[in-house]
């Protein structure tokens, strides 16, 4: 390896516009932004479903999710999510970036890395869903059709991820 | 003419299909852009990386501006466009908790996925820390339920709500996502880290 490593990822201002452009198309296409926090949820109310049909009818949040929604899977987030592990593979493949690992900072082991993914995971998803979305579907999509909502998840995201940073930089740098 | 669904220019079959191939160029920006490393998402809450801030920040200013142009010719009537509900308090308790997330778990849930496609195994247990948060609120639902409704608001814009006209506030963002950027240009020369 040389000394200098030459970045192998897109420039991040033609990256953007490119994001731009698929949250346009989705946008013109199907009316709405994109997302990834609701496509997960699709799958935990279809497992739900199947494995405990009487709970599903009997709680308030499943009731209500299936009242709304034709089935669980069949949504559009679900089908855009698998494109998402289409794309990321084929870019990862053209870059040659296939690799199984666990990413962490030197400073920490591979055990903290992943306690701290999961847990960090949990607050994500649970947050996701008080949010209605996550950064893509409320943050970035949110922004892109002017939403108060979207701007006031983004900053509460941002700023309270920059506020604790501090705490948090043994497992980073 | 757009969004096409609502127009019933497409069925809602072909709407699924396009959400896939939507999804692929989504996935593939991410993957390209670095957001398949958490090292390189944490980064930017430590500025020695804004790759973040400056794809999230570019990718909401390009479709902002497309959907006003192209609502200008007419090629999109906004109305049909699906504007994110304002509840207040869950916008900003929900955007705390997911903050303290993506500080501990270094990616969202866009960037796991696309971090799993790629063998990250750091991700997948993210994946599985957000599965496990979300049934957390679901079997919970009746305990939130107050919170997550509280403060509606309806759909305001953001003009809406300073009211301006809806380019005047584009082109305010505009021009403070350009300061954001240069902001972010000096931080990554200040704090200079090696590319993960």
């Amino acid at each position: 390896m040389s000394e200098v490593k030459k970045t192998k990822y897109f420039n991040p201002y033609i990256g953007g516009v490119l994001l731009g452009l698929v949250l346009l198309a989705a946008n013109f296409v199907s009316g709405r932004g994109l997302g990834a926090s609701g496509a997960i949820k699709s799958a935990v109310v279809s497992t739900v479903n199947t494995v405990a049909p009487t709970h599903a009818e009997n709680s308030a949040f499943y009731k209500n999710y299936n009242e709304t929604h034709e089935s669980p899977m069949k949504s559009w987030l679900v089908f855009q999510m698998m494109g998402v592990l289409v794309g990321g593979f084929l870019s990862g493949a053209f870059a040659k970036r296939l690799k199984f690992k666990v990413e962490h900072s030197p400073k920490i082991t591979s055990k903290r890395r992943i306690i701290f993914a999961i847990l960090g995971g949990m607050f994500f998803g649970f947050g996701s869903q008080l949010g209605r979305g996550c950064t893509s579907g409320s943050a970035l999509s949110g922004m892109a059709v002017l939403s108060v909502g979207g701007f006031l998840t983004m900053a509460c995201i941002f700023g309270t991820a920059f506020a604790l940073a501090y705490f948090f930089r043994k497992n980073w740098i | 003419m757009a969004p096409l669904i609502v127009n019933e220019i497409i069925s809602p079959d072909t709407n699924l299909l396009i959400a896939f191939l939507i999804g692929i160029g989504f996935g593939f920006v991410l993957e390209g852009s670095g957001f398949s490393s958490s090292r390189k998402l944490a980064g930017m809450f430590y500025g020695y990386d804004t790759t973040v801030l400056k794809v999230f920040f570019t990718a909401a200013i390009t479709a902002m501006v497309g959907m006003l142009f192209f609502s200008l010719f007419g090629w999109i009537d906004l109305d049909f466009v699906y504007i994110n509900p304002t509840y207040i308090t869950s916008a900003i308790v929900g955007g705390v908790v997911m903050g303290v997330g993506f500080i501990m778990g270094g990616f969202c849930p866009g960037t796991a996925f696309c971090a799993i496609s790629i063998g990250k195994l750091d991700a997948l247990a993210f994946i599985g820390g957000l599965t496990l948060g979300i049934v957390f609120f679901t079997e919970g639902y009746p305990l939130f339920e107050e919170m997550y409704k509280a403060n509606y608001l309806g759909t305001p814009t953001m003009n809406e709500l300073l009211d301006i006209p809806r380019g005047v506030f584009a082109l305010g963002l505009i021009l403070m996502a350009f300061a954001m950027f240069w902001v972010g240009e000096w931080a990554e020369k200040k704090f200079p880290r090696e590319e993960y």
